[in-house]
């Protein structure tokens, strides 16, 4: 199980693996975290209903990420552990889910750039030797499918709607396509789990992706932002500073009263 | 309820047990049962206990803990001392699932069920809506309000020729 591999020689399978699960886990957990701020906020019945769905249905996820993201560790922690007793620098989320809801059109813009690419990568992590992620890849890519037709759905809607809205849509794009290109890359770690054949091949995500957003933004009337990727680095610890607060929200419970129950 | 409650000797079998649990409501809409939302996957008895496997609905669903209590407190009055739960991912649940007695129950509660025909990949990854018809007046003349209802598996919509608001039960 401790193949080494040739870029670099510190990584193992298992320490690759437990990487690439937090990443999983953390995305869905502080998309799900962010998402949940709006229960009570929304601007319709419906899609204050909405957003507190899919929140819903990203932390159910985080939660079999992050169990077999300790189970993989063998150190004995839990999915609760993972997601309260860590610090910033040990989460591996992209910098896209941890960015501000801002308004209501840039919480639609960061959730449709991230669904695109959720999608995707979990119909090719369905093709996983290892049982294990293939399973769960499998059971929430139903999941996703709904995340993105809706997100999908209202970015055509409001992009092409009113001179307002359509204006909004547009400075989001703006303002997070950036931190969208972070997901799309492949760490060594990743190539190392494709080769020694523990997940699916997950490098055509990219042009399903590019695919997806090239679509749906011209249906939305929008242009494409030529900026360059910010600089990410949410998989080697690396975060923006909402991640603190958003954090101290989060961990608050936990660290004042640690392993309360209910 | 059943009247073969085990002494601790004699173990009831499978069948019964299966009885057993269609009694056994779903916990956000109770005229159907968990055998009914087809999530109980197998039964097995491991020496003296009673290893009940489900598969998951929703990953967030807050029902599937208590989906797994009421089974627990339900077959613990049935006379069974001693159970446990394994859960299975694959594979996934799906609503094609759904009996069809639950189907019946679904609709006469006012829940269009799943639609069996699924739907289409139209552009990409997004896609078309099967037709969904109204649980009251039967038209397919109906609209999706929102893609998510009142609980996970639900979409809400509405029919456009009786304008009644209703609940479909979204299939996956
Ligand atoms: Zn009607």
């Amino acid at each position: 199980m401790n193949a080494l591999h040739a870029a670099n020689p510190a990584l193992t399978i298992d320490g690759a693996l437990f990487e690439l699960l937090t990443h999983l886990g953390d995305n869905s957990l502080i998309l799900g975290q962010r998402l949940s701020a709006w229960c009570g906020h929304g601007p319709a019945l419906e899609e204050d209903i909405a957003l507190a769905n899919v929140a819903l249905d990203l932390i159910g996820q985080t939660q079999l990420w992050l169990e077999l993201a300790g189970d993989v560790e063998g150190q004995g922690r839990s999915a609760d552990a993972l997601a309260y007793h860590r610090d910033a620098f040990d989460f591996r989320n992209a910098h896209l889910v941890e960015q501000p809801n801002g308004d209501f059109g840039q919480t639609l813009m960061r959730q449709f750039l991230f669904d695109a690419w959720h999608l995707p990568l979990l119909l090719a992590l369905t093709k996983s030797p290892d049982n294990r992620i293939a399973d769960i890849a499998e059971k929430i890519s139903k999941e996703v499918r709904y995340h993105l037709e809706r997100s999908s759905d209202l970015v055509i809607r409001l992009g092409d709607g009113s001179e307002e809205s359509h204006r909004r849509m547009q400075r989001a794009l703006d303002a997070l396509m950036p931190h969208a290109y972070e997901l799309l890359q492949i760490t060594d770690g990743d190539a190392l789990l494709i080769s020694e054949g523990v997940i699916g091949d997950i490098t055509s995500v990219t042009a399903q992706w590019e695919e997806q957003v090239n679509s749906v933004l011209a249906l939305a009337t929008l242009s494409r932002p030529n900026s360059p990727a910010a600089p990410g680095g949410g998989r080697r610890g690396r975060h923006t500073e909402h991640l603190g607060y958003l954090l101290a929200d989060l961990q608050f419970l936990q660290r004042a009263y640690p392993d309360a129950t209910w | 309820m059943a009247s073969n409650t085990s002494s601790s000797s004699t173990k009831p079998s499978l069948d019964t047990v299966w009885q057993w649990l269609a009694d056994v409501p779903d916990p956000e809409i109770p005229v159907i049962s968990v055998i009914d939302l087809g999530i109980v996957r197998e039964l097995e008895w491991d020496d003296a206990t009673l290893v009940v496997t489900v598969t998951p609905t929703y990953t967030g669903c807050p029902a599937t803990r208590v989906i797994n209590d009421d089974i627990r407190t339900h077959l613990t009055a049935c006379g069974i001392d001693s159970i446990r739960f394994e859960r299975r991912l694959s594979p996934a649940w799906t609503t094609d699932w759904l009996t069809e007695e639950g189907r019946d129950k679904l609709k006469e509660y006012g829940i269009a069920p799943p639609s069996k025909t699924p739907s289409t990949l139209a552009n990409g990854f997004i896609t078309v809506a099967a037709a969904v018809s109204c649980p009251r007046c039967q038209s397919f003349n109906t609209e999706m309000v929102s893609q998510f209802g009142s609980t996970p598996c639900k979409s809400s919509y509405r029919c456009l020729d009786c304008l009644e608001p209703f609940d479909y039960f979204k299939c996956i």
